[in-house]
């Protein structure tokens, strides 16, 4: 009787699997040479830091400053709320267009799936860019912008809550007559409704934060008190507006976070 | 007694090619309660689908509350015939986190203005009456509130028959409606399904596998073995040994 062997320690690879582990490494090993901080970098930039941090120190907590990042920070918020609001709205409809489970349109889902996947993949500061370009500086660009970006995420799971909705339910229903429109309405948004309060949370949350950056490209909000402030080197308005940027994406994620534990 | 449904060599495969039944025929004459039996995989629901347009024919003709079923029936024809029959499955297909009285209302999509049947709030005061009346009838009047998953198996499946009978169908279909349930449960819902079923005068299609269930709650036994009929007889004529023989025989 043949005795049984013990396996070996370590898998064999494959010529070919050996192969990419050893050009992956190589890559790793190249890239960090060419964009990592070197020690010496790290040396100078630390002090350069802090010195930074130094004249950023007190933050400026004059009134009529105060009273401007206020007015800037609704703003921002207002880009935000509007935007994330229409892109969940445009969201819904593309998402059963594009599910695979439940789409009315067949086969032609691919090209609902492909817009959102374009809104998706390209970043929301070059949506920012293009709609600067088309509608001019200000808020409408940075709503724009938050809208499609929206799209781009709440399209995509919105369709995945849609298609791991509970097919009983549906059948049931398709079962005694129900059209496609009446078995979404009636028995997959509900079904889904927790996911899709979540994902518009997180939206929300994602577009606070995208939002204030879309500033720096001219898109509106609090972001372009951010690079004015930058630019003429005025360092305690630039801390003053991080800390309150700080404050509203915590108290942004803390409202959303007890709305989600609510959802059931 | 005018026909519900006249099935006439009604044959279905699987998509492999292998058939389930062929050369079925089924008469089933207004306010009958027939029980399909038979064992897993012979066909019963499959059969039941076929008889209501779930599933197309591969072959034969179906005609069910006068419209014909076939490979040429568009799917607004066969929704239209959708629109007239109750139907109730083995897991209850409640959506559950709507309402009980939502789920109830439900039952009238596919009614001209549909939309007002996608939540109770926008129901039209007719439609809600109608599904508060249909709960009163299964004995739910007061879930009518609740949430679908908070109820037991028994109370979900009585949700899921008010829900059938909201529209007051001529033809109810229920496909092994007590399966999923406590033997308890499960005659109390076949119980309630031949009572409201004969008070309303609506014809009633249920698979089972049952026995007991199938004599104490029809009038006909259909069963099938085999991919055919093994018999259809008046209910006070079947034998127990005869329903030996669609499972054992």
């Amino acid at each position: 009787m043949a005795e049984s062997a013990l396996p070996a320690r370590l898998t064999r690879l494959s010529p070919l699997s050996f192969a990419l582990l050893v050009a992956a490494g190589a890559l790793l090993v190249a890239s960090l040479q060419q964009v990592a901080p070197s020690p010496t970098q790290l040396a100078q930039g630390g002090p350069r830091m802090a010195e930074l941090v130094g004249r950023m120190l007190p933050p400026n907590l004059e009134g009529a400053f105060l009273q401007r990042v206020f007015w800037r920070m609704i703003e921002t918020f207002q880009i935000a709320l509007v935007g994330t609001v229409i892109g969940v709205a445009i969201s819904l409809p593309i998402a059963w267009l594009s599910s695979k489970a439940i789409s009315p349109v067949g086969v032609f889902r691919h090209f609902f799936k492909m817009l959102v996947s374009l809104f998706r993949t390209v970043p929301d500061l070059v949506w920012a860019l293009i709609f600067v370009a088309s509608v001019g500086l200000g808020a409408v660009a940075g709503t724009m912008t938050i809208m499609v970006d929206t799209i781009g995420f709440c399209g995509r799971f919105f369709a995945e809550a849609m298609e791991d909705a509970d097919e009983k339910p549906q059948e049931a229903l398709f079962a005694i007559g129900a059209s496609r429109l009446s078995v979404l309405c009636g028995a997959v948004l509900p079904d889904a409704m927790p996911s899709l309060i979540n994902t518009t949370l997180f939206a929300l949350e994602k577009a606070v934060r995208a939002s204030v950056v879309l500033g720096l490209v001219g898109a509106g909000g609090i972001g372009q008190e951010l690079k004015v402030a930058f630019d003429l080197f005025q360092y305690k308005n630039a801390s003053t507006i991080i800390l309150v940027i700080f404050a509203i994406v915590l108290v942004m994620e803390f409202v959303t976070d007890r709305l989600r534990a609510r959802v059931r | 007694m005018s026909e519900i449904i006249c099935a006439r060599g009604v044959t279905k495969k699987y998509a492999d090619g292998k058939t389930v039944f062929s050369g079925i025929e089924l008469m089933v004459s207004a306010t009958q309660r027939v029980a399909l039996i038979g064992s897993n995989g012979a066909g019963k629901s499959t059969l039941l689908k076929c008889l209501i347009g779930l599933l197309p024919l591969n072959g034969g003709e179906v005609r069910t509350l006068g419209e014909s079923i076939g490979a040429t029936s568009s799917p607004r024809q066969l929704r239209r015939l959708r629109q007239r029959i109750g139907v109730v499955f083995q897991h209850h297909g409640l959506v559950a986190r709507q309402s009980v009285l939502t789920n109830v209302v439900q039952g009238k999509l596919g009614l001209a203005g549909a939309w007002h049947a996608w939540h109770q709030s926008i129901a039209r005061q007719q439609w809600r009456s109608d599904a508060q009346e249909a709960l009163r009838q299964v004995g739910l009047c007061h879930k009518a509130a609740a949430r679908a998953d908070e109820l037991s198996g028994g109370q979900a499946q009585r949700v899921a028959i008010a829900r059938a009978l909201v529209r007051k169908p001529k033809l109810l279909i229920a496909d092994e409606p007590a399966a999923s349930l406590d033997p308890a449960s499960g005659r109390d819902v076949m119980a309630l399904f031949s009572q409201l079923s004969q008070e309303s005068g609506t014809t009633l299609i249920y698979t089972t596998h049952d026995m007991d269930h199938a004599l104490e709650f029809s009038d006909r036994i259909v069963a099938l073995k085999s991919g055919s009929i093994l018999f259809d007889q008046p209910t006070a004529d079947v034998t127990r040994a005869a329903l030996q023989e669609v499972f054992h025989g």
